[in-house]
């Protein structure tokens, strides 16, 4: 169905044309959006955007050349890092966010020379141990504001006369996203996508067809760890501080469920993973026992025994529960995700009544 | 000789808590012998386990060998639960999916335990007390430092016997060596893995215990066993059970050396250093034989 069936076709940048056209429509809607909300669902909305840009990036890793990541919150944390300290150090926003995405891209160089060799559980070791060492050296260096972070500076970038800071960063963020989703989709029509796709398939092939592992396979971690440098970057803005606690093992966890649960190995399905997750931090963070009480029928009945079983200063980690649950369980029934749900049911719809 | 009395006294502290990240490596190295899974959720089953045994022990009140007994009983009804509603469902699984998977279910263990039990660290009671300590040549053994370190070369030793003599074992490496071959032998292959997964379970639960009292029992405690035991199981090859056991007790007495004489912040990012050293060495790892993919 869903076969491409020329070279032109692999090459379009959008599929169909009212593909297209939906997402002109989601820009327009997302343009418009500043003008009509308060700041805080500006800030939400700047949230997910970030973690838009976290899963695309990750996703170029893990989804298209195969490789696993558990290490994406040191490369989350050196963005924002080097973003504040640049900053700090008198560079200008526009340039220190790109700066902070080359120096997070550098790291992932270094971290990509190792994959070479490895795979499988050797690889999760080293990106593990890499994004432990990050955190630690982080929140233990005094030169890096040691366990409360650096001082962020204000973010005081204007591209729209008028604007407050909200919204100018709301701007900032959304265009960042939107040229990222561009630059690795198109990035996955060139030779080197294409290069990170057949090394995924199978890079003793990959390696017979003439595709150069070591230089591909680290520049994958590059690209990824640049992607994830700029929105560590944002991120530090965003929130308005750096906490080095934030950048802990749960955190690249997370940024691999985003992907996972998305959909690996897609552009659309990185970008529903992070929306789903987003939306369910946020919700399921301030989780409160009242909120049971809420559920039809047996909802005191099962704050009674929540309540009586279950510390309610624990509640908020009933987000890991539903977490794990979502992976798992995508995993056991729909490997590809969200995305695999999505292709599945336009393909029943098509081929309806069949 | 003072200097060799700190020394001793250094390493013999590194060996205790290496003698903990040598039964979290032993319990990786045998799921992923049999099953091919790295288990990211040893850790915390480990941590649920020391939960459990210590709500048996204080809330059941029953006595400390019947609630450790108890504990490792659920530990295996744990592991048996883990194999057969998740490992088990995956469809035509990837090495990245199985370790998702795993990840989902550490997620799971983590959430539920401290959403029971909430952040709060609390004691462990044992029947050692920490004054009591053995001092030979000026070395100071603390009895609880002692026991875990017997304990977990008992446990050690009795593995080895139990793998390399018994008809299980046997079953455990046919499994690991040729899964359908061994089907084809008659042997039952998905209870030998979860049998696998069982008896890890049970060894993660004994670290957990042993950890208990010498830290605290709250939802983060064994996250740092596990990555250093994950490490000890890497930097023996991942496929070797000595390996794994020579890999933890190296792993805990090069931390606790460079903690004592480097640097107590960045002690717990020592264990990757090793890794990546002998990774660049000798990438199957120290006692594993060359792994080749077949494609």
């Amino acid at each position: 169905m869903d076969m491409k069936r020329s070279y032109y076709k692999d090459l379009r940048l959008f599929d169909t044309l009212p593909l297209g056209l939906w997402l002109c429509a989601c820009c327009l809607v997302l343009a418009a959006v500043p003008f009509h909300v308060g700041n805080y669902t500006l800030y939400l909305l700047g949230y997910i955007a970030i973690n838009v840009i976290v899963a695309v990036g990750l996703n170029v890793l893990v989804g298209y050349t195969g490789q696993i990541s558990l290490g994406h919150a040191g490369f989350f944390a050196i963005g924002a890092y080097a973003a504040v300290l640049l900053v700090n150090a008198g560079l200008p926003i526009p340039l220190a966010l790109p700066a902070a995405a080359l120096i997070a891209a550098a790291f992932g160089l270094l971290l990509g020379l190792p994959a070479l060799r490895l795979e499988g559980p050797y690889l999760a070791v080293i990106t593990l141990g890499f994004g432990l060492t990050v955190e630690n050296i982080f929140a233990k260096t005094p030169a890096f504001g040691g366990a409360t972070g650096p001082a962020v500076p204000a973010f005081t970038l204007t591209l729209v006369p008028g604007w407050s800071r909200e919204q100018n960063l709301y701007l900032l963020i959304m265009l960042l996203a939107g040229a990222s989703l561009l630059a690795v989709r198109n990035l996955m029509r060139t030779r080197v996508g294409r290069a990170f796709v057949a090394i995924r398939d199978s890079d003793v092939a990959a390696a017979c067809a003439g595709v150069d592992l070591t230089w591909y396979k680290t520049l994958a971690f590059a690209v990824s760890a640049f992607f994830t440098g700029l929105a560590g970057g944002l991120f530090a803005f965003h929130l308005g501080q750096v906490d080095p606690t934030t950048f802990n093992l749960m955190l690249s966890i997370l940024f691999l469920a985003m992907v996972v649960i998305g959909g690996v190995g897609s552009i659309l399905g990185p970008v529903l993973g992070a929306v789903a997750i987003s939306l369910l931090n946020l919700k399921l963070k301030g989780l409160q026992l009242a909120d049971f009480e809420q559920i039809p029928l047996f909802g005191p009945s099962i704050a009674g025994f929540l309540g009586r079983n279950f510390m309610e200063t624990g509640m908020a980690n009933i987000q890991f529960i539903v977490y794990g649950a979502i992976l798992v369980s995508i995993m056991i029934f729909e490997p590809l995700g969200l995305y695999g749900l999505w292709v599945r049911s336009k393909r029943y719809w098509r081929a309806w009544p069949l | 000789m003072d200097w060799l009395v700190t020394f001793l006294q250094v390493v013999f502290s590194g060996l205790a808590a290496g003698s903990v990240y040598a039964l979290i490596a032993l319990a990786m190295v045998i799921i992923y012998r049999t099953t091919e899974v790295l288990n990211f959720a040893q850790g915390d089953m480990a941590m649920l386990c020391a939960n459990v045994g210590l709500a048996f022990l204080v809330t059941g009140a029953l006595p400390f060998p019947l609630a450790v007994a108890a504990a490792l009983a659920f530990a295996a009804l744990l592991g048996a639960c883990a194999e057969f509603f998740f490992l088990r469902r995956a469809k035509e699984p990837t090495v990245l999916s199985l370790i998702i998977i795993t990840l989902g279910l550490e997620m799971i263990v983590f959430g539920f335990a401290s959403w029971k039990w909430g952040g709060e660290p609390r004691d462990f009671p044992i029947p050692l007390s920490p004054a009591d300590v053995l001092v030979v040549g000026g070395v100071i053994m603390g009895h609880l430092e002692l026991a875990t370190i017997g304990i977990a070369g008992l446990i050690i030793a009795a593995l080895f016997f139990f793998l390399a003599r018994s008809k299980a074992g046997l079953a455990m490496r046919s499994t690991q060596q040729n899964r359908a071959a061994a089907r084809l032998m008659g042997i039952r292959v998905r209870r030998v893995e979860m049998g696998a997964w069982s008896l890890a379970a049970m060894i993660g639960c004994i670290a957990g215990l042993l950890v208990g009292p010498a830290a605290t029992v709250e939802p983060y405690m064994m996250w740092d066993p596990m990555m250093k035991g994950f490490a000890a199981a890497v930097l023996g090859g991942i496929t070797s059970l000595p390996g794994a056991a020579l890999g933890g007790a190296i792993i805990g007495i090069v931390e606790n050396l460079f903690g004592f004489y480097v640097s107590t912040a960045f002690k717990s990012v020592v264990p990757f250093a090793v890794i990546l050293l002998m990774l660049a060495i000798k990438p199957s790892g120290l006692l594993a034989r060359h792994y080749v993919k077949k494609v």
